[in-house]
């Protein structure tokens, strides 16, 4: 495992992401900030717990591959790649503008540390698939990552490759879902029900974990078990979170798929995060 | 214009009948001649003599490896065989992820499958990453008598507007034998129209030799400019054939390479004076080889002595036996010989 700074808690890094994330935000005036808030938690315990990398080496033959197939989180997973040393800190003013390598939408060919070109949703898995049948090939011990969204649950293709994982038993596999109940259109499953989650992935011939994706110590024994599982099967944690954790007045708004943020609030969320900051 | 499905077959409907109907026969139908030489899976055998010097190389496919000669690679190389199921959208992504991991996969499944189903994943996943992922695809135009689910008339229309895929069509199994190591030694995504099974011999006659990029004059001409792809080369020749006993001069490029198009080539003989340019393709009239080879004359102002497409109508075909679909739209040699006849 890569540690960055040992005496760093994993609060704190998830702290430090959401900052990151708000600070980009800021840059735009709009955007993905509510699923970024949603995930630091789970970023924080993918990039600072689970993941082997070399933050100076990004494309490492060893590292785990972490793949971001809803590449409208790209600002989540760019603040991951801050903190953990992937990216510089002053790129985060470049976010969504001309020539930098911190698109809107992640896209590999842009950014070191992004794995694949995300955002045409329903793809993350599919790759993962082929990825971990590659390094099963090549003897490696890495696993992969890929981190896709309850909104992803309504592409067919995630379930292609949902079946396909489970029937090539691919134990170097880990899916992480983010349930953050909302998508463009509203929550979740009122666009279409995908629920019961968990059975549905048991059927498919995964192991399943449910949690609390804000409660890290929850997160860590779920990446733990997904990791150190003996079962020959594919691993899925499903990650309920809330929309824009951390920032209150955020958090209530009823549409935050895209949120717009008053010039003056972006001070006013980064003053509550602040005061929460972890001790 | 397809009959309406209340009217009896016009043989059954009057008594007494008239000729003999041809049957749809199977899944694919050969498009090789009664006395044509051919050889087998060109495309499976040229694989896995790829194969023993590239362990980079692996094979997927949904479900359809033996229709698309595939299984001759599984057969020799089973670990490097993946069976993907009927999950096309799937076969794309698993081979972006295999190529991510350093490997050079070869996919297969049905034309209509990959550029109709699974376009969004192999433009996003696999193109625009530039990926080393060779798309190999069977019953390309039409080649099947099963109608419109499986004649892919307008794969290359849809192919041609993703940026960096290269795209080849070739004629027999010559040309595929030497295309396959071709498109395998190329750095980027291909997509390539398969024929399989017996796969008639022609090129090879006429020392043709492949180039990924290059299209070639297979035979010269003085009335007439072929310009063709596919299997509509070895129609071409055999059309340049039988309008020679007549007296007329037909010449045959061939165009192996769609896309990137050997524009030089085509505007060097289409400039020669005195011929009509007629393109001939396995195709859509719609964003084939026709239109591709009139946008790139326009543009050099280069006009010929005429210009006309011996392609399929943009239309849903109708099912039946290949022999008489092909009679109908006008790419059989018969067709083909009679309407460059009453061109000239």
């Amino acid at each position: 495992m890569t540690q960055i700074g040992h005496n760093v808690s994993l609060a704190e890094r998830a702290w430090r992401i959401r900052r990151n994330a708000l600070r980009m935000g800021e840059v735009q005036g709009q955007g993905y900030i509510a699923q970024a808030l949603g995930i630091s938690d789970v970023l924080a315990v993918s990039y600072f717990h689970a993941l082997n990398y070399r933050p100076d080496e990004p494309e490492w033959e060893g590292r785990d591959r972490f793949l971001l197939s809803i590449g409208h989180y790209a600002i989540a997973l760019y603040a991951a790649l801050i903190e953990a040393q992937i990216l510089p800190e002053d790129e985060l003013e470049t976010y969504g503008g001309d020539d930098s390598r911190l698109p809107m939408s992640g896209m590999a060919a842009y950014t070191p540390g992004m794995e694949v070109t995300g955002g045409s949703l329903g793809h993350g898995l599919g790759i993962a698939v082929g990825m971990a049948l590659g390094l099963k090939k090549k003897s490696s011990n890495s696993f992969v990552y890929n981190l896709f969204s309850d909104g992803e649950l309504d592409e067919g293709s995630t379930w292609e490759a949902a079946m396909s994982a489970g029937s090539y038993k691919l134990d170097n596999l880990i899916g992480i879902v983010d349930v953050n109940n909302m998508q463009a259109d509203g929550p979740s499953t009122q666009q279409l029900n995908f629920e019961p989650l968990v059975p549905k992935f048991e059927a498919f011939g995964w192991h399943v974990a449910r949690v609390d994706g804000n409660d890290i110590p929850t997160l860590v024994a779920a990446f733990d078990a997904a990791r150190h599982t003996d079962a020959a099967k594919p691993r899925v944690v499903i990650c309920d979170t809330k929309m824009a954790k951390g920032v209150p007045f955020l958090e209530e708004r009823e549409r935050n798929h895209f949120l717009r943020v008053e010039p003056d609030e972006w001070s006013q969320a980064l003053t509550i995060l602040d005061a929460g900051r972890p001790s | 214009m397809r009959r309406s499905k209340y009217d009896r077959p016009t043989h059954l409907a009057n008594s007494g009948g008239e000729g003999v109907r041809l049957k749809t026969s199977a899944m694919i139908a050969s498009i090789a001649g009664p006395d044509q030489r051919t050889a087998p899976a060109p495309f499976g055998h040229a694989l896995v003599k790829i194969a023993t010097s590239r362990p980079d190389v692996v094979g997927l496919t949904a479900d359809l490896s033996k229709y698309t000669d595939l299984h001759v690679f599984a057969k020799a190389y089973p670990e490097r065989f993946y069976q993907m199921g009927m999950a096309e959208q799937l076969l794309m992504s698993a081979a972006a992820g295999l190529a991510r991991e350093g490997f050079t996969p070869f996919v297969t499944t049905y034309a209509v499958f990959a550029s109709r189903r699974a376009y969004d994943f192999i433009f996003m996943a696999i193109a625009e990453e530039n990926l080393d992922v060779k798309i190999v695809c069977a019953l390309p135009g039409l080649t099947t008598g099963y109608g419109p689910s499986h004649q892919a008339t307008e794969d290359i229309a849809i192919f041609r507007g993703m940026p960096g895929l290269v795209i080849v069509d070739p004629c027999d199994a010559h040309e595929i034998a030497q295309a396959t190591p071709a498109i395998a030694a190329h750095k980027g995504p291909v997509y390539m129209r398969l024929l399989r099974g017996n796969v008639p011999l022609v090129l090879d006659e006429y020392g043709y030799e492949f180039e990924l990029g290059k299209a070639k004059m297979i035979r010269g001409g003085n009335d007439a400019l072929v310009i063709s792809s596919g299997f509509m080369t070895m129609r071409a020749l055999e059309t340049a054939k039988a309008l020679a006993a007549d007296g007329v001069d037909v010449g045959v490029l061939h165009v192996g390479t769609i896309k990137p198009l050997d524009e030089a080539t085509i505007i060097r003989e289409a400039s020669k004076t005195g011929r009509m340019v007629i393109v001939a393709e396995n195709h859509t009239v719609v964003g084939g080889l026709g239109e591709a080879v009139a946008g790139a004359l326009m543009r050099a102002g280069v006009t010929p002595a005429g210009f006309r497409q011996i392609a399929l109508p943009d239309a849903f075909l109708d099912a039946g036996a290949l022999p008489t679909l092909h009679d109908r739209y006008g790419i059989s040699t018969a067709a083909m010989t009679e309407s460059i006849k009453s061109w000239l």
